[in-house]
């Protein structure tokens, strides 16, 4: 419950008071923009992404780490990753403000979301990064 | 949290059935929400057996007829009958619309149910408190906003901006749109919902106001305006035929507009 609590029987803030809340934070916008920039990032790249994914089946580990080492691959499959959790992130962070209103829990997991996300994002993309340098640096 | 279940207090029990006069040769169940504040308990379905022979053919009428010949008790909210104050705005049929311009027979099911306006606190049987939904509606301001002195006559407009209005200036203000949106049924407190961003949206494109950026500045924000995932229930229950989806949806895209 908030403190903002609309089903609360007595309430002596004015009506107007209670519309105004805190006032608008001034930011959403970016966010709007980061969702649909990285959903158009997104299309190609996972086209990309199906189409490699089909070509390895059944590969084995050589094959697949060769693959990876082609540098064309390791940035496309960097940025399909990287772009992947920025908007899973962001699309997550909207589900959490949508249900969860009590602002200690939400705001540990917008945090929680995020790290989460940084985090699958840097081990990702080091482990392509480690492939790849050691394969060529392998030749 | 949200809450998926009714909590204790507010869990819909089965009510009085007043059956069908003798001798009725039409009739149509109507299952009533009743809920009365100062007898406390939870609130209960009313089904009332009407014969329908002699009532109009609106929900109202209905409602009316009960009331005046079956339950005096019976509350709601009415004015003009004939769709243009808003207020007999309910959920008829799970559907929100107004009584007075909806046919009963059209109803699906066996009995026409009638209920409040969704997740709003509850006056009275069907009487929601919308209180805080016209709050958000001043919240916007819904005024010219102008500092150029007031011209000798009236502020020039074309007819082509004046078209813009068209669709949006036509809201009755029944909240059947907000209160069918899961948005502000999750976040009502917060999100200003689709009637008072209907008409955010009529101000911010009148090409008479000069308080433009103002206006998005105080509509720029998580949850005033982006709380909005465009699920389209406000256009679909809209009974004067608006769409504030799309209106939502022009504000978003002036917010881009402006950082781009
Ligand atoms: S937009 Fe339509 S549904 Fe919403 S308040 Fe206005 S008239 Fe009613
Ligand atoms: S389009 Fe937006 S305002 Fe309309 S019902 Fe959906 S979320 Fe609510
Ligand atoms: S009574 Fe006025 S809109 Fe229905």
């Amino acid at each position: 419950m908030s403190k903002n609590d609309i089903f609360q029987p007595i309430q002596f803030r004015t009506p107007l008071s209670r519309a105004r809340g805190l006032g608008a934070s001034r930011h959403g916008v970016s966010h709007f923009i980061t969702e649909r920039v990285s959903g158009l990032a997104l299309a190609p790249l996972s086209v990309w992404g199906v189409f490699a994914a089909l070509k390895l089946v059944g590969a084995d580990q050589h094959t697949a780490a060769a693959w990876v080492g082609q540098p064309v691959n390791a940035v496309l499959l960097s940025l399909l990753l990287i772009s992947a959790l920025i908007h899973l992130s962001n699309a997550v962070q909207v589900v959490i403000e949508d249900y969860i209103h009590r602002f200690t829990s939400k705001s540990a997991l917008v945090i929680g979301n995020l790290f989460v996300c940084v985090l699958a994002g840097a081990v990702g993309v080091f482990s392509i990064l480690k492939v790849a340098l050691t394969v060529t640096g392998a030749h | 949290m949200v809450e998926l279940a009714l909590p204790k207090n507010s869990q819909v029990k089965s009510g009085k059935h007043w059956p069908a006069p003798a001798g009725a040769k039409k009739v149509k169940t109507f299952k009533i929400y009743r809920y009365d504040p100062e007898a406390g308990g939870n609130p209960r379905w009313d089904t009332y057996d009407v014969d329908v022979d002699t009532v109009g053919p609106m929900v109202l009428d209905a409602l009316l007829y009960i009331k005046n010949t079956i339950d005096p008790t019976l509350a709601f909210r009415r004015s003009c009958r004939e769709g243009v104050c808003g207020s007999c705005s309910m959920n008829i049929g799970g559907r929100n619309t107004l009584a007075c311009t909806h046919g009963w027979a059209e109803v699906p099911g066996k009995a026409v149910q009638i209920s409040p306006l969704p997740h709003m606190p509850v006056v009275k049987d069907l009487i929601p408190d919308l209180t805080l939904f016209y709050a958000q509606y001043a919240s916007v301001e819904p005024w010219l906003h102008t500092d150029t002195p007031e011209p000798q006559a009236e502020w020039k407009q074309s007819p082509e901006d004046r078209e813009k209005l068209d669709g949006l200036y036509e809201c009755i203000l029944c909240a059947c749109c907000s209160t069918s949106c899961p948005s502000y049924w999750w976040n009502g407190d917060k999100y200003l919902g689709p009637a008072a961003l209907l008409h955010a949206y009529r101000w911010l494109i009148d090409s008479r106001d000069e308080a433009t950026g103002d206006r998005l500045d105080q509509l720029e924000d998580p949850f005033k305006l982006y709380r909005c995932h465009t699920i389209m229930n406000c256009a679909q229950v809209c009974p004067k035929g608006l769409n504030p989806a799309k209106a939502i949806a022009e504000i978003k895209k002036m917010m881009v507009e402006r950082v781009v």
